[in-house]
């Protein structure tokens, strides 16, 4: 029973990173109807920016804020520079595109950071918190920090009038233009949101799975099989489908083997796609013939 | 089937005499590298149906290479198979494995399909490194296989051999394929890509044009990396990872999406631009990739073989030109 609670706890530290990462899925596709495959190497490359600041002696609080501001206009960047020409393209030159983006990324990375693994630090203390058994610091501190960003977004989103311009233009970007909101750098904004959540989230998993080009590969995949679960246009059920898919991993991989996390996501995203395309707490699409 | 004009057949004929005279001039090891340019070859046509044609995306070929390319290893390895008849079984599988994936892949349009063939891509490895079947894969080692010889009468080494083999198999894809794609089936295709509802409209069974497609196109790609695999002599599950994925789907772009004999150019691309990209640094051939792709979807999105036809046509029209003249 403890090893249970103990991996569904883990699994939930986990889940908050999947969570992250499918709550910047889903600002993208919220406002685009797109989704960023880059979004994972977007992510790594903003960790690896991290690693180097600390390096050459940045506290890491420091590094972390020049880090998450960086990956903020990194993503504003791309928008501008690299999405935007192929915005009314089919939708196949937009995922080539993207796939162009990941494997640029990538290679970058390897390019000047090497592909050697790296540790990272984590900011939190070595020894667990409270004196409980079950779940290390660095557990509860990434969960904490993971919480405060959704608390923060939601606020940002609800009660802030920059936020209400930025979902008016993506719900409705032609009464959006008509009442004097530049949906244009509205998207870019939401690029920028999406690239910087990103980046916590890389720095959040990276003390746990390592530095490496190809570390956000298949925490890319739990992203979007957590963003498919909940819905891919709703972000409080992507968030909570993030931790879904966290904690079954987990306990999948506790009991059944760890060599088939991956296909549990598999298995996830065309289950879900089949069943119930909408996610649990998306809009059904009836498309009007 | 639509009838080439004769200028187009001589053409033909020459490049395939220059194929079958080409490998006498290079050493082993080049012939050995254009065998793989004609196993990637069938692979982008195969991608290409799917993704050129049909308008699916998939994000995960690799994965059908791979269950080719295992098939083929599994064969000659544990039950003693001859080479030869291990191609078309590993083209049945893939056919079924493809027409199975496509089922449910049928409601799932651009982007989910994409991000279902990811998945598909990423969890390939994994899922051939599991334990309940590693007494047939090898686990992480892989499979090694034996290099078949030539037949006797042949006299060729085994690379030029091997290389004619394949040369073979492309001839009767690319004749297969191209009649496949001129004729009705080809035309419902480009029409369940275009407008989906106007082809149910007209009497095209959309879901089973788009899951026969899927099927065939894992057909080709399972046949490609059956050859790949006898070439190469090697499985392994990391061989097989998602790059390869996204290797094939930059050949189609390179190639030209919607056409056949761009699968040669871009087959050409992927096999050495990585060779001599690797020279500089590991990380190279992906970047270079990485912006071949973007600058393709800018300025080129009909690749080089949509290039050459626009080249051929301006010629023929400043011609036609200075003839009125």
């Amino acid at each position: 029973m403890n090893e249970l609670l103990h991996q569904i706890l883990s699994g939930l530290a986990t889940g908050g990173i999947y969570a992250s990462l499918a709550l910047a899925l889903v600002m993208i596709y919220q406002a685009t109807h797109l989704v960023n495959f880059a979004q994972g190497e977007m992510a790594m490359f903003a960790t690896y920016i991290a690693w180097a600041l600390i390096q050459v002696g940045v506290p890491y609080w420091v590094a972390f804020a020049i880090t998450v501001v960086g990956a903020f206009v990194l993503g504003v960047a791309v928008e501008r520079i690299i999405v935007r020409p192929v915005e009314n393209a089919p939708i196949l030159a937009v995922v080539i595109v993207f796939i162009a983006l990941l494997v640029i990324f990538n290679s970058i990375a390897g390019w000047i950071f090497t592909y050697t693994i790296k540790p990272f630090p984590s900011p939190f203390p070595a020894e667990p918190l409270f004196g409980n058994r079950f779940m290390s610091s660095h557990e509860i501190g990434s969960m904490a920090i993971t919480l405060v960003v959704l608390l923060l977004l939601f606020v940002f989103f609800r009660f802030t009038p920059l936020g209400l311009a930025m979902r008016a233009a993506a719900q409705n970007p032609v009464s959006s233009r008509l009442v004097g909101i530049r949906v244009g750098w509205m998207l870019a904004l939401g690029w920028g949101l999406a690239a910087a959540i990103g980046a916590i989230a890389g720095i959040m998993v990276a003390p746990t799975v390592f530095l490496e080009p190809n570390m956000m590969g298949g925490i890319l995949l739990y992203a979007f099989a957590g963003a498919l679960l909940g819905g891919i246009d709703s972000p409080g059920g992507a968030v909570l489908g993030g931790f879904i898919v966290g904690v079954l991993e987990n306990v999948v991989g506790a009991y059944v083997g760890s060599e088939l996390k991956l296909t549990l996501a598999l298995v996830v995203i065309i289950g879900v796609l089949v069943v119930k395309p909408s996610g649990l707490f998306g809009k059904v699409h009836v498309v009007r013939v | 089937m639509v009838a080439l004009n004769r200028r187009q057949l001589v053409g033909l004929a020459l490049v395939l005499v220059l194929a079958c005279a080409l490998p006498f001039f290079v050493a082993n090891y080049r012939v050995f590298q254009m065998t793989l340019v004609l196993a990637y070859a069938i692979a982008l046509l195969g991608l290409n149906m799917l993704t050129g044609y049909n308008g699916q995306i998939s994000l995960g070929h690799g994965a059908f290479y791979a269950i080719g390319a295992y098939t083929a290893a599994i064969l000659m390895d544990k039950a003693g198979w001859p080479y030869w008849a291990t191609v078309p079984v590993a083209g049945a599988i893939c056919f079924a494995a493809g027409f199975l994936f496509g089922l449910p892949a049928l409601r799932l349009e651009g982007l989910y399909l994409a991000l279902a063939t990811f998945a598909l891509g990423v969890a390939m490895p994994q899922i051939l490194k599991h334990k309940a079947i590693e007494h047939w894969t090898g686990g992480v080692q892989g499979i090694t296989i034996v290099k078949p010889d030539a037949p006797e009468w042949t006299g060729l080494s085994q690379d030029r051999w091997l290389y004619f083999f394949c040369l073979a198999w492309v001839l009767v894809l690319f004749v297969l394929g191209w009649n496949l794609l001129r004729g009705r089936i080809g035309r419902a295709m480009v029409a369940v890509r275009d407008q989906p509802i106007a082809a149910q409209a007209m009497g095209v069974n959309t879901a089973m044009v788009k899951s026969l497609t899927f099927g065939v196109s894992a057909l080709y790609t399972g046949v490609a990396g059956a050859l790949a695999a006898i070439a190469v002599q090697f499985v392994a599950p990391d061989s097989f990872n998602f790059l390869l994925s996204i290797t094939l789907l930059t050949g189609v772009v390179i190639g030209g999406l919607a056409s056949i004999s761009g699968a040669f150019f871009g087959a050409v691309f992927i096999q050495f631009v990585p060779n001599v990209a690797d020279e500089i640094s590991k990380a190279a051939p992906w970047a270079i990739y990485g912006i071949v792709l973007i600058a393709f979807m800018y300025a080129m999105p009909t690749g080089v073989a949509g290039f050459v036809r626009l080249a051929r046509a301006r010629l023929a029209r400043r011609r036609a030109g200075q003839a009125v003249r």
